[in-house]
């Protein structure tokens, strides 16, 4: 954790600053107008809970600030965080987001298809991307100052994302950008309460009213998957009204386990009943009313559409004479569960385009809520139901090949999921059914892959680059400077069963203070992002008012593409250990090679020395022309003697010749069939 | 004559002590061989106690959660599994089924691995090459096959970069009680760790198919889990061929799985144990003599005996615990020992005779399996992709059919299982602070390599010394020739006089070339259809004799009568062996140090000792006599056949031997592509060359009669 201390003593300045603010507010609404346009600014408040089919819990906050654009109404904020505003107008920030995350999003058990996965499941550790509304050659300074202003915030060593080893700038499959977007991550990052708290802080009622006051560390960091998300928008000179201005969107993502499961072991397997759950048991605490200063402050409780399309088809099975009643009225008083209080509206999704069920949103507004009679929303199951969520068109999973230290390769394989199989291929591109994938990753210096060995297999076929790749974008490494960057723009044919890509790479070795200074576990490979863009991710509602206030089902009806995260990887890579094995084996090379090295000189030096005493020799006789010609005329007269004599040996040798070549020859074809 | 005197003793001490040496050679190499051998027997007693060298480790620091809850669950699995032990139709396919059930009803993920058992096949140009060389022989059966299950724990907060590997090989088939209980252990281990949150790595349990032996299904696991082939045309893994009557099967997936990296493996098995208390083998050794850390071996011993109360042990060579001479050995070291004491009560070397000759015989057997390079149980597959892995082998005293009792069992076991698997995931970092290179003489004592590489450097130190020696005392010789020579004016001959090693170096290298061909030629006999090993192993004497005379025709006699038959060549020939013997030597005590200390016992001696027989003959003194029987024995001994047999007989008995076992052996061997097999070729080699030595000395003199007798004609 490399935190800045002096940006720490400017944070207490802002936090001393914001908590004044406070105490004003707290006692202007006290007085009963609460500040509804606070100059234009508002604050509203949102907790969805969904329950997935593996027993667990989703608990989404979304807590969404605006503030108009600050030249209109000058530098002064009632509800912004002022820290926020600042960074937004000093790094000229036109969109950001920032992640914590803890854990893995399990795409298979928690679905991959609907808005808030493809938006909230993030890759373990940090991430971070912004654009920048300056040129292109002040993009990477802006980003390291960024990156220092986040660190100093959130207490994370965001810093580290300043090296450009780390970061990187995805053109194509990303997001739209022109040059002006940096992306990097820290996938070792841990995640914890120190993270937590300065985003709190960000908050006009921090943890201690509204739905924020749920957060009771233990629990919420108890839970199997975490994620908190810092998002910005930033619109200069607001031509529209409504959209001009800043927009700061927090959410915390965590999957939970009810407790009663846990403390419980009477779990037994036959019976696959759901565990029920309220608010107060998954986190040990109730709602005491809203935020007063928050516009709206709403609770919903979603079943996504498996679980409807399960629970009518339960219906249908037993009672047909429910079936009717139960359209109107949602199903808060069935028979497979009972939700502990009304629900003040009920969303259905339109019919969308997989012509399957709906999901079904509950909402419940926390307004008429207080600290004595505090808000505990509890859901019990009655019988047991078993369903899945919707998944993502294709699961990615990403793995290490080979063994050994010296190089290895990374597999992206992608195989059709079963949700996917009834999902329509209407994606007909020149008479072609063809489903687009976009793979973006960012692999390390240290990692030096050879993108020319990538291998496409399609349905455990190869395949050539141009039939698959529609588009790639390479940008190889450079040691110690950049990271290498793949973009790819795929068409895998539809109804293919499966499809992988391979890249061979070589391990680097890394000099001895490039090590970092903790255990030495390995080098990671960040996540690599998979998109569908040819799927979107978004939900339909009936046209209602209601809906546009609503940060969370607004954000679920924008349209965005589907993504998936694959999982980290980890690289052993050579260390520089200098205990005993190493220095074993060093000692006894180095014996031998003294050894082997010192009797060859002796050999040599020895046959050396005897040449030289020749010539010497030879050289005190005669001068070199004489002794040249000498031996020119000893040739000439010596061969015609010899010649008799030698022929007989000659042939035979001749003979042996031809053997030894032969031999040779059979040698080298054994090779070369063997090796061939 | 006095300056060159002067410029003697102004010689550099180095030099002096190398003289010194040199001179006297035969002294120096009695002395370090005896050294060497004493040294080596002495490692039991300088064999230190073992600590947990890793303090991330902290084993035994957490109580045990594991409770009689999920020993009853695991119970019930055993029930379920020996239920259809007892009607054997269609065991099979239900018992995956079954495994398979239980472990996604945990919320584990769970799938199949189909795997053909690979036939071992020797790749005599493979040798070196690593083991993802995963092609699939053609002519493999494509009916037989086995089915491996694999359940995975995600790590509730981790993020999956890292697995445990747990490995239980279960024979669906002809599975026994024994099989049952490791499932059972496995499986109370499992499900209590669906549920705990301390995990940080993921949980891999392999129900391995062992109807192929233990090795083949792990193995195959590990290769398609690390080298995946892609565009198999006919894939095992997705054939959808599988008819299960039961309707879960058809939901689990063939497609492979895959966690994050492994950092540690654990292969567990039950034996019926004979003893009277229950016990704990560990089995370490996979291939070419690589050990895992030894902190796992401490973790597991630590936690064993400390916290479950259980009794380890490693192999040990039982006929070694009998014998008298260890045993005579052993009090002399102790009476030693005490003596010592009795000097300086601070030299502890006092060790008893008994703990003498435990200690003994593990050690003997740690080098032997270290030697020979094949894998003491399914952990050897792991450590081809640098997985620490041991096999842990439950004993228990009484059957295992009282309930209670086993229960206890499983409770202990399970218990042992879950504190091994903590302390691992508790680790960081690879496993690197302890040893990797040691040899054990207790579960709790070890040799390090710091330790035995001195016996080993002492056994091989009077190589480069004789060597060297023997080639000083034929410069010296030769001058006095070369003085004849230089007065019939062949200034020629003096050069090439100098460059007379090349040509002994030349014979040496054509001697390990052949040998190099002779190991080689198994691969061609092997492709003979239907032989048996007797024939096979005479084919391959004859085929070896062969090749000899026609590389002794084609490569070695011409050279070895053109300048003539000097008196030393024999000794540089030596010393060209001796030092290419010693560089081989070197290079393998490297590469597996057990191989190595093996082979320096049996050819250090005969490689010293070696000397011409024809002159021996000749001399006909007493000590010509001696040193000739004396390399008779050695040359016979050190010739890996006899070698085998010896070793055998002694171990086993004279009786049974059969001439094919050899070749049994050395098929093994292969297929383990062991490094022992490199040195049945070095010593095949190094035979050779002391035959060479002999023989050579008959061919020239043959050919120069020959020569003689047409010239004569």
């Amino acid at each position: 954790m490399a935190i800045l201390l002096s940006r720490r003593s400017n944070l207490l300045a802002v936090v001393v600053l914001l908590l004044c603010q406070l105490f004003l507010y707290a006692t202007v609404s006290s007085s009963g107008s609460v500040l509804k346009q606070g100059g234009g600014e508002e604050f509203s408040e949102e907790l969805l809970l969904k329950p997935f089919p593996d027993r667990k819990v989703l608990a989404h906050f979304h807590f969404q600030s605006r503030a108009p654009h600050s030249s209109s109404h000058g530098r002064h904020h009632h509800l912004f965080p002022k820290a926020i505003a600042q960074l937004v107008k000093k790094f000229r920030v036109k969109e950001m987001e920032l992640s914590f995350t803890q854990g893995r999003w399990r795409y298979e058990q928690w679905g991959g298809f609907d808005p808030l996965s493809s938006n909230n499941a993030k890759p373990p550790g940090v991430e971070l991307w912004a654009v920048f509304d300056v040129p292109q050659s002040l993009v990477d300074v802006y980003w390291r100052n960024l990156t220092h202003t986040l660190s100093g915030l959130f207490c994370a060593s965001i810093n580290f994302l300043e090296s450009s080893t780390t970061y990187s700038a995805p053109e194509l499959t990303f997001k739209p950008s022109f040059g002006n977007l940096r992306y990097g991550t820290l996938p070792r990052e841990a995640v914890c309460t120190e993270n937590l708290t300065p985003w709190l802080k960000l908050l006009p009622c921090r943890d201690k009213a509204g739905l924020s006051a749920l957060m009771d560390r233990p629990s919420i960091y108890r839970g199997f998957y975490h994620s908190q998300r810092l998002r910005l928008t930033s619109s200069e000179s607001g031509s529209d009204e409504v959209d001009s201005g800043i927009g700061l969107d927090q959410t915390l993502t965590v999957v939970l386990q009810p407790s009663s499961w846990r403390t419980g072991k009477t779990y037994s397997v036959e019976t696959n009943i759901q565990p029920s759950w309220s608010i107060s048991s998954i986190f040990g605490r109730n709602i005491p009313g809203k935020c007063v200063i928050a516009k709206s402050s709403n609770v919903y409780l979603q079943l996504d559409n498996g679980l409807v399309g399960e629970l009518k088809n339960l219906e249908r099975e037993n009672a047909k004479y429910v079936a009717n009643t139960f359209e109107s009225e949602g199903f808060q008083s069935n028979h497979a569960f009972k939700i502990s209080v009304t629900p003040d509206k009920v969303f259905e999704e339109v019919d969308n385009l997989h012509g399957k069920s709906t999901s079904v949103i509950y909402g419940f507004s926390v307004e008429k809520y207080s600290d004595s009679q505090p808000f505990d929303l509890g859901l019990t199951w009655k019988i047991p139901v078993v369903w899945s969520c919707q998944q993502a068109p294709l699961h990615a999973s990403r793995f290490l090949m080979g063994s050994g230290n010296e190089r290895g390769a990374i597999a992206i394989s992608l195989e059709p999921t079963e949700s996917s199989e009834g999902l329509p291929t209407s994606h007909i591109i020149d008479g072609r059914c063809e489903l687009r994938v976009d793979i973006f990753q960012v692999v390390p210096w240290y990692i030096k892959v050879y993108f020319h060995t990538l291998q496409v297999f399609v349905d455990k076929q190869p395949r050539a680059m141009a039939d698959v790749v529609d588009k790639i974008r390479v940008s190889p490494s450079k040691d110690k400077v950049s990271p290498g960057v793949m973009e790819m723009i795929l068409k895998l044919p539809c109804g293919s069963k499966s499809a992988a890509f391979s890249l061979e790479f070589d391990k680097g070795f890394l000099h001895i203070d490039e090590y970092p200074p903790d255990a030495n576990q390995g080098f990671d490979i960040p996540s690599a992002l998979i998109s569908f863009p040819s799927f979107n991710a978004r939900m339909n509602f009936s046209e209602d008012e209601f809906l546009n206030n609503s940060p969370i089902l607004s954000k679920f009806q924008e349209t965005s593409p589907v993504l998936s995260y694959t999982e980290v990887l980890l690289i052993p890579l050579t260390t520089p250990d200098f205990s005993m094995p190493y220095n074993v084996i060093t000692i006894t090379c180095t014996v031998f090679a003294l050894y082997f090295g010192s009797l060859l000189n002796v050999l040599r030096r020895r046959v050396d020395e005897e040449e030289r005493i020749l010539r010497s020799r030879a050289g005190h006789k005669a001068g070199w022309i004489s002794q040249l010609l000498s031996r020119l005329s000893a040739k000439l007269r010596g061969r015609p003697q010899e010649q008799p004599t030698s022929s007989l040996p000659h042939s035979f040798i001749s003979f042996r010749l031809v053997l030894k070549i032969l031999l040779v020859a059979s040698i080298a074809v054994t090779w070369q069939y063997y090796f061939g | 004559m006095a300056e060159t005197e002067v410029s003697k003793k102004r010689k550099r001490p180095i030099v002096r002590l190398a003289v010194l040496l040199l001179s006297h050679s035969v002294l120096v190499s009695v002395i370090c061989c005896t050294a060497g051998v004493f040294g080596l027997l002495l490692l039991p007693v300088l064999a230190k106690n073992t600590y947990i060298s890793e303090n991330a480790l902290m084993p035994g620091s957490a109580s045990s959660m594991l409770s009689n809850q999920e020993v009853s669950e695991a119970n019930k699995l055993i029930k379920e599994l020996n239920n259809l032990h007892s009607n054997p139709l269609g065991a099979t396919t239900e018992s995956h089924g079954i495994i398979a059930k239980y472990m996604s009803n945990l919320g584990a993920q769970v799938n199949n691995h189909k795997f053909h058992p690979q036939l071992n096949q020797f790749h005599p140009l493979h040798f070196f090459s690593g083991p993802d060389s995963g092609v699939m022989q053609e002519n493999s059966t494509r009916s037989l096959y086995g089915i491996n299950t694999v359940g995975i724990i995600r790590a509730p907060r981790g993020d999956g970069k890292e697995a445990i590997v747990l490995v239980t090989p279960y024979n669906a088939v002809k599975g026994g009680v024994r099989e049952t209980l490791s499932l059972g252990i496995a499986y109370s281990v499992f499900s209590l760790l669906t549920r705990v949150t301390w995990l940080a790595k993921d949980i891999i349990w392999l129900v391995a198919d062992s109807q192929y032996g233990e090795y083949a299904p792990v193995a195959a696991w590990l290769r398609d889990y690390h080298t995946p082939a892609f565009s198999n045309l006919d894939s095992l893994n997705t054939e959808t061929c599988h008819v299960g009557n039961n309707n879960f099967e058809s939901k689990i997936s063939y497609g492979i799985r895959r966690s994050g990296t492994m950092a540690a493996a654990l292969v567990l098995g039950v034996a019926y144990g004979n003893e009277n208390e229950d016990t704990l083998g560990i089995y370490a050794e996979a291939s070419n003599g690589q050990m895992p850390n030894l902190d796992l071996i401490n973790i597991v011993h630590y936690l064993a005996v400390h916290r479950q109360g259980l009794r380890v042990k490693v192999e040990q060579f039982h006929w070694l615990l009998n014998s008298k001479w260890v045993k005579s050995l052993g009090e002399v070291f102790e009476s030693l020992g005490k003596m010592v004491k009795t000097l300086n009560p601070d030299w502890k070397l006092g060790i008893s005779a008994a703990d003498y000759v435990e200690g003994a015989a593990t050690l003997a057997s740690s080098l032997y399996h270290q030697a020979l390079g094949v894998p003491t149980g399914p952990h050897g597959a792991f450590r081809d992709y640098q997985v620490d892995a041991i096999t842990l082998e439950f004993s228990l005293r009484i059957s295992f059919d009282r309930l209670d009792r086993r229960n206890d069992f499983l409770l202990h076991g399970g218990r042992l299982i879950e504190g091994v698997i903590r302390s691992v995931n508790n680790l960081l970092e690879k496993f690197h602070q302890s040893f990797f290179l040691y040899l054990l003489t207790s579960p709790s004592k070890f040799v390090s390599v710091g330790v035995y590489m001195i016996a080993f450097a002492l056994l091989v130190a009077p190589l480069p010394v004789v060597a060297a020696s023997l080639y000083a005392k034929t410069l010296d010789l030769n001058p006095t020739s070369e003085k004849d020579k230089s007065a019939t004016s062949n200034e020629l001959g003096s050069v090439l006089q100098s460059w007379k090693w090349l040509n002994s170096v030349k014979t040496v290298f054509v001697v390990h070339f052949w040998g190099a061909t002779v190991s080689l030629l198994p691969y061609f006999i092997s492709q003979i259809p239907d032989s048996d090993p007797t024939t096979n192993f005479s084919v391959w004497i004859l085929l070896s004799i062969l090749s000899l005379e026609i590389l002794r025709w084609i490569l070695v006699s011409p050279s070895s009568h053109i300048y003539g038959l000097p008196q030393g060549e024999w000794a540089i020939l030596k010393s060209a062996t001796i030092s290419s013997f010693f560089i081989g030597l070197g290079l393998m005590s490297v590469i597996n140090f057990a191989t190595a200390e093996i082979g320096a016992l049996l050819m250090v001696p005969m490689a010293l000792m070696a000397h011409p027989l024809k002159l021996d003959v000749r001399g006909q003194s007493l000590r010509s006599i001696l040193r000739m029987i004396c390399n008779l024995v050695l040359g016979v001994i050190s010739f890996p056949p006899a070698t085998f047999f010896v070793f055998k007989g002694v171990i086993e008995g004279f009786s049974g031997i059969k001439a094919g076992d050899f070749w049994n052996w050395v098929e093994s061997l292969w297929a383990w592509n062991s490094a022992t097999y490199l040195y049945i070729e070095y010593g095949n080699i190094d035979r050779l060359s002391s035959d060479k030595r002999e023989s050579n000395k008959d061919a020239p003199l043959l050919s120069c009669g020959m020569l003689l007798l047409k010239e004569f004609a």
